[in-house]
């Protein structure tokens, strides 16, 4: 086993303690926008795709590249404007009511 | 390590940081909106460190710039689109989604470079190699094809009842005996880019196979279990191509998902193989008696319900997935207003598993303007219940039943809200249809409870109008 292969598993172990470690603090309200936002993290296989792209050569080389960057990019474009979209949501006061409804608040 | 190598791995560090944080400041509300464009910020740190690599070493072709372009600007329009325009009951399918294509990715990288390397030479393809791209081909396609199910159940695409067919646990444990025979093949040397497909294509069948007989109701669990599996797929791809910034982001969503699966499997009393293996989680209650079926319960109308609520000093709201069914969010938080306008102290007790996937009633009363304060946890909820004049369950069924807290129910065990320890209750209810258990509730024979009939959103404005008919 090579040194390098050595610590890239004690880096795989290490992140996984610490993802423990901060996730298991994070409350169940918030375990949607919680799961999203990690979903968005798993996005970064968008630099894999680019690894990938910079070594294509072939045809088959090319058509891998565009499928891995159009998953990849979806991934991490989407999974990071639904995670802010829902913790806008999240708020201490309500926001004051624009749609007027009849008989509000008698 | 060249210079530039060393600069790419501190900035690679530095965004894992920045999720590490981000993740960090999730515990809590109040920082949880900051916590989204830092980890957002390392993203495009590191995609940009890597542009900036590349361009450096120039030896990207015109058209691999290109394709990864196109690919980059139509994959980040549709998933911008989709995260939109997403309706908040349907997020739990936009998130399996999102996982299929994040695992789809890992694997479509650590194919790239095993064709690539074999047609350099064979000796190219080492152990590490090797071992890394056969774990990542085959938990990637099994969370693209599984993510995929799950996704088409959630939409409704695909019943939400378990598709079970004879032979399916054979058929199972054909592919896995297919993608571990073609592995250790493999493993052993060869270099064989066809052994390689066979094994892509056994994982994918066999993620379809996997999810296909699960219920709708083990949902959270399953999205939560495909969440780790992308993590860990993506985090495999990062040993494939020797990637510091994918191991380490790949394994903190490994964590998150595994987490929450344990949470999800916990809430609801069941073992992560037993709900995998298939078990009573079946799909939404087809169990429909309509009106009263038992002799001793207490229906009420909403009349009375509305006296009840409005001459409370603490009321405890219980959601359940049928109101979010119902759409009846609007009408639930009317209600809390027009009761919050008379001074009455107004709650909303969640279950973990209230909802289709970890925390979704949360963000589904939030999105509807319910501030996250009257959000209780169950402990902090079930600490509140014996002082609560008037719990009022809507659209919750097994998770209040106190039949779990007696060994020998199928729900034995199971961690419920405690709901009959409350002054009074009101259930909104269609019929007395069985929850997911198959068992009556006993909290509906309770004397203290009241059972009003009806459809959540119908029942629930009924009670508003009531209410403000009684003190208008």
């Amino acid at each position: 086993m090579s040194a390098g292969l050595v610590s890239d598993i004690s880096i795989f172990v290490l992140a996984i303690l610490a993802g423990f470690e901060v996730i298991s603090k994070v409350p169940s309200t918030l375990h949607t926008p919680l799961m999203s936002a990690s979903n968005a993290i798993h996005g970064i296989v968008f630099v894999g795709a680019m690894v990938t792209a910079s070594q294509a050569h072939s045809a088959v080389g090319y058509v891998l590249t565009f499928v891995a960057s159009l998953f990849a990019a979806m991934n991490v474009a989407g999974g990071y404007a639904i995670t802010d979209r829902m913790l806008q949501m999240f708020r201490k006061r309500p926001l004051p009511r624009t749609d007027a409804e009849p008989s509000e608040g008698n | 390590m060249g210079t530039v190598n060393t600069i790419l791995a501190f900035v690679y560090l530095l965004a894992a940081v920045g999720f590490v944080a981000g993740l960090h400041l999730m515990n809590s509300p109040a920082t949880a909106r900051k916590g989204s464009p830092l980890s957002m910020w390392a993203m495009v740190a590191a995609i940009a460190a890597t542009i900036a690599k590349m361009g450096y070493d120039n030896k990207t072709s015109a058209t691999a710039w290109i394709v990864l372009a196109a690919g980059a600007l139509i994959g980040g329009v549709v998933g911008l689109w989709m995260a939109r325009t997403v309706k908040m009951t349907a997020i739990p399918q936009l998130v399996s989604l999102f996982n299929a294509v994040g695992g789809g990715a890992a694997a479509v990288v650590a194919i790239a470079d095993y064709v690539r390397l074999s047609g350099v030479s064979a000796s190219a393809i080492t152990t590490r190699v090797t071992v890394s791209t056969v774990l990542d081909v085959i938990i990637g396609a099994v969370t693209f094809a599984g993510s995929l199910i799950a996704a088409g159940k959630l939409q409704g695409w695909i019943t939400g009842q378990p598709v079970v067919f004879p032979g399916a646990r054979i058929l199972s444990g054909l592919l896995a005996v297919c993608a571990l025979g073609g592995s250790g093949y493999l493993l052993s040397g060869a270099d064989n880019i066809a052994v390689l497909m066979v094994v892509l294509g056994a994982a994918l069948i066999f993620g379809i196979a996997m999810v296909l007989p699960i219920g709708g109701a083990d949902m959270p669990v399953v999205i939560a279990l495909l969440n780790a599996f992308t993590g860990i797929a993506v985090a495999m791809a990062g040993f494939v191509i020797n990637n510091s910034g994918l191991i380490i982001a790949g394994a903190l969503v490994g964590a998150s998902g595994s987490i929450l699966t344990k949470l999800m499997a916990d809430a609801m009393n069941r073992s992560i193989l037993n709900i995998i293996v298939g078990g009573f989680g079946t799909g939404d209650s087809a169990n429909v008696v309509v009106g009263a079926g038992g002799a001793d319960i207490r229906q009420i109308s909403a009349e009375d319900a509305a006296i009840q609520l409005a001459y409370a000093t603490k009321v405890m709201v219980v959601p359940g997935y049928g109101l979010a069914a119902a759409q009846a969010q609007h009408e639930v938080r009317e209600l809390a207003e027009v009761l919050e306008s008379r001074g009455i102290e107004v709650h909303f007790a969640i279950h973990p598993v209230a909802g289709r996937m970890p925390g979704h009633m949360n963000v589904l009363l939030a999105e509807v303007n319910v501030p996250y304060t009257e959000l209780k946890e169950m402990d902090e909820a079930n600490r509140e219940f014996p002082t609560v004049d008037v719990s009022l369950v809507v659209g919750a069924n097994d998770v209040t039943n106190p039949a779990a807290r007696r060994p020998n129910t199928p729900l034995s065990g199971m961690p419920i809200l405690d709901v009959d320890r409350s002054h009074n209750i009101i259930v909104i209810k269609r019929s007395m249809g069985h929850g997911y258990a198959g068992i009556d509730n006993e909290l509906y024979a309770d004397p203290k409870t009241g059972m009003f009939f009806a459809d959540a959103k119908r029942g629930l404005a009924e009670i508003v109008a009531a209410v403000k008919t009684l003190v208008g």
